[in-house]
């Protein structure tokens, strides 16, 4: 019990309410800096590039998990069909997972090129368009095209995991409804979802933190622009704290995302988790 | 007094003469004239520096402090980071206390964590006596209240970086000069289908050179003397809509641009004009994969200043990097000693020599260096040190003005205004607006 506590003191607490005490100081790099009370979220709340990585956040954050989950259990539902090389179809889906993100925002980075973009050559080829896609360049594509990217990355995680809690299901039961008549969407809506529902709980959990919190894919492919239109709360706090040396702002960026991150811990643990029909009851 | 490199060569010959029997003997390349430091026993230093854009420069660094260990027997372990990733690194090192003895920041860098560097003032003092004296621009990155920070090293240049036949067939037989004349060249490239480009996006070098440019030649400012904003100017508007304008002859896609996008822009024959460093000249000429059509631009390529504004004057910014020592490195003197050797005119002539244009000295006696006549591309970049008007102009430089360009509240004015998503009175209000939470009003 006591090296769990102690670890838990020294990477997870400590860490966590240093964060919380530098929101409340007017710390530099370099200089510990003095308690200023709320100045910090003052500021902040005045502040129009915050707010916008706010939305950017949500924005990224709520499409990218739903297009993941989506994504995830479609490909984790064929996964968990009988088909032929099955191991090999899973290696590759692990792939995009596997791969360190900075690789795979460099990769973005070329796909999204202004000038040398292969999605925008193909396009032409086909004579689809005319001109290249201003991916990155554009805030509205800008922000499509970092969500796409996170996605691309972030659906393994979802379609692995589901994959196994799929496998957890007994055949047993898909053969007592099938013989009770039950169609293969009453399957999937009486047997397979409910069932899957606490792995989803977990998973779509850590998905959000996940996405929540994401940096370097921002940082590699935009560095927050065009116009900040794609900082994330995460991307702006290292901006400011660390390079701009505003320790204290950015450590309350940083403990701004805490409600959002916390919100959605319990959404998950009272919303999904602890429903009753999970036990037996209904809901 | 006169300073030329025939005297400061003639002097470190006579001083290496009279150093016998200090521990430095005969080596030539630790001359010294009245300043000596002794590495503290068993001193074994780690320096973290950029990564090269032009390889003579990594290739001679690690040659000069190859000789040094030489000469002392002290270990100098070089280790070096992509330039964009040196601040949250020196960042870092500074607030935890621990890390590299030595590091090679940039801008601001020593003025935000200045109680964390080891004072050089009498380093500083003594090259600045002994090589000419500094240039006054990077001397002001690397002081403070009359101290060195540390030693500015070099001011990596920008200029204009143009392809000659593209311009000649627009109609222009000699780059212009003033920023009128420059407009109307990218009209003409752009309709004949070889547009210009500069940065709007988050590129820390590029990307802050060109705003800086636009608002400075056309008399803007960030800040008056006292750190007052004065962003929301006339000078400011006539700054933004000139670069509306010119933002029409772009390339599309300049919004999204780093660092890195207008040298491959430039160098794939996509662009006719970019504001570069003169890595992206070095990259075409160097020409590693012996690729003709490379080798067809390098030839084709010219680089000249920035054009001057309104303001009748050539006005940048450029990056300057400084040599910091962190004052909780448990070798001070070596480090010191260290700096000493590399800044000293052996190692420092050399090492501008194989920079190929790409640093700049900041050490006045440098300034003949011959390498700035070796190409007559490399001249564009030769008086980088000697023009380069500091980040924060014109008020004091400190987290204010740090922060204010790393948060690109400059940048973000222009690309705002640029690309539509404000009017020109309301990006200069909303950089006013954030640049005061900086300036703390």
């Amino acid at each position: 019990m006591l090296p769990a506590a102690a670890l838990l003191l020294v990477f997870l607490t400590y860490p966590l309410g240093l964060g919380i005490w530098l929101g409340f100081t007017d710390a530099r790099i370099g200089r510990p800096g003095i308690f200023i009370g709320i100045e910090n979220y003052q500021y902040l709340s005045d502040d129009a590039v915050f707010w916008l990585s706010v939305f950017n956040t949500l924005l990224y954050t709520i499409s990218a998990s739903i297009l993941k989950f989506a994504l995830g259990l479609w490909l984790a539902l064929i996964l968990n069909q009988n088909l032929p090389f099955k191991s090999f179809f899973r290696a590759i889906v692990l792939l995009p997972w596997v791969v360190p993100t900075v690789l795979s925002a460099i990769a973005f980075w070329w796909i999204y090129d202004s000038q040398f973009s292969i999605l925008s050559w193909a396009l032409m080829e086909m004579g689809l368009i005319d001109h290249r896609i201003n991916f990155l360049g554009d805030p509205e594509n800008a922000r499509a095209s970092v969500i796409a990217a996170n996605v691309w990355r972030g659906i393994p995680f979802v379609a692995i995991t589901l994959l196994a809690g799929l496998q957890t299901i007994p055949q047993s039961l898909y053969e007592a409804a099938t013989l009770d008549g039950a169609s293969r969407w009453q399957l999937f809506r009486f047997v397979t979802l409910p069932l899957l529902t606490p792995i989803i709980a977990i998973t779509m959990t850590f998905s959000v933190l996940f996405t929540f919190t994401d940096f370097q894919l921002i940082y590699v492919l935009t560095r927050g622009g065009p116009v900040n239109a794609t900082h994330l709360m995460a991307t702006l706090s290292f901006q400011r704290g660390i390079s701009g040396g505003q320790l204290g702002e950015g450590a309350a960026i940083a403990v701004a995302m805490i409600p959002f991150l916390l919100a959605a811990i319990l959404f998950s643990y009272f919303g999904l988790q602890r429903r009753k029909w999970q036990q037996g009851g209904g809901d | 007094m006169k300073f030329t490199r025939r005297d400061v060569i003639r002097t470190t010959a006579g001083v290496a003469a009279g150093a016998l029997g200090s521990r430095f003997v005969g080596s030539s390349a630790f001359a010294q004239e009245g300043l000596t430091y002794k590495p503290e026993d068993g001193a074994k230093l780690r320096m973290l520096r950029w990564s090269p854009f032009v390889q003579g420069d990594e290739d001679q660094w690690l040659a000069n402090t190859k000789r040094f260990t030489e000469a002392t027997g002290v270990e100098v372990r070089v280790d070096k980071e992509s330039w964009e990733d040196i601040r949250p690194k020196a960042a870092v090192a500074a607030n935890v206390g621990s890390g590299p003895d030595l590091m090679l920041v940039w801008f601001d860098d020593p003025h935000q964590y200045p109680d964390k560097l080891h004072d050089v003032t009498e380093l500083g003092e003594y090259l600045g006596t002994k090589y000419g004296g500094w240039h006054d621009g990077p001397k002001q990155y690397a002081t403070r209240e009359g101290k060195f920070l540390g030693l500015p090293l070099a001011t990596i240049g920008n200029a204009i970086v143009y392809r000659e036949s593209w311009v000649k067939e627009a109609g222009f037989s000699e780059f212009p000069k003033d920023t009128a004349s420059f407009l109307e060249l990218c009209k003409a490239l752009q309709a004949k289908g070889h547009p210009a480009g500069f940065t709007h996006g988050h590129g820390v070098g590029d990307g802050n050179n060109y705003a800086h440019w636009l608002l400075w030649s056309h008399g803007g400012q960030m800040v008056d003397e006292s750190g007052k904003v004065t962003i929301n100017s006339p000078e400011t508007l006539k700054a933004i809509e000139y670069a509306q304008e010119l933002y029409k002859t772009f390339i599309p896609g300049t919004e999204s641009w780093l660092d890195v996008n207008n040298n491959r822009a430039f160098l794939a024959g996509e662009l006719s004009v970019i504001a570069n460093g003169i890595s992206v000249y070095n990259t075409a000429k160097t020409n590693k994969d012996n690729d003709p059509k490379l080798t067809e631009i390098a030839k084709d390529m010219r680089t000249t200043s920035l054009p001057i504004g309104p303001i009748g004057k050539s006005v940048e910014l450029f990056q300057v990097t400084t040599a910091v020592i962190f004052d909780y490195t448990p070798y001070p003197n070596a480090a010191k000693a260290y700096l000493q050797f590399m800044f000293e005119e052996q190692q420092m002539a050399e090492w501008i020599t194989s920079s190929a244009g790409y640093c700049c000295q900041t050490l006045k006696a440098f300034d003949n260096n011959p390498v700035w006549t070796a190409d007559p591309n490399n001249a564009a970049y030769a008086k980088a040190s000697a023009t380069l008007r500091p980040n924060g102009y014109a008020g004091p430089l400190g987290y204010a003005s740090a922060a204010t360009m790393a948060d690109y509240v400059l940048v973000d004015m222009f690309a705002k205004a640029v690309t539509g998503q404000a009017t020109p009175q309301e990006a200069m209000e909303e950089a006013e607006k954030r640049a005061n939470r900086y300036y703390r009003v």
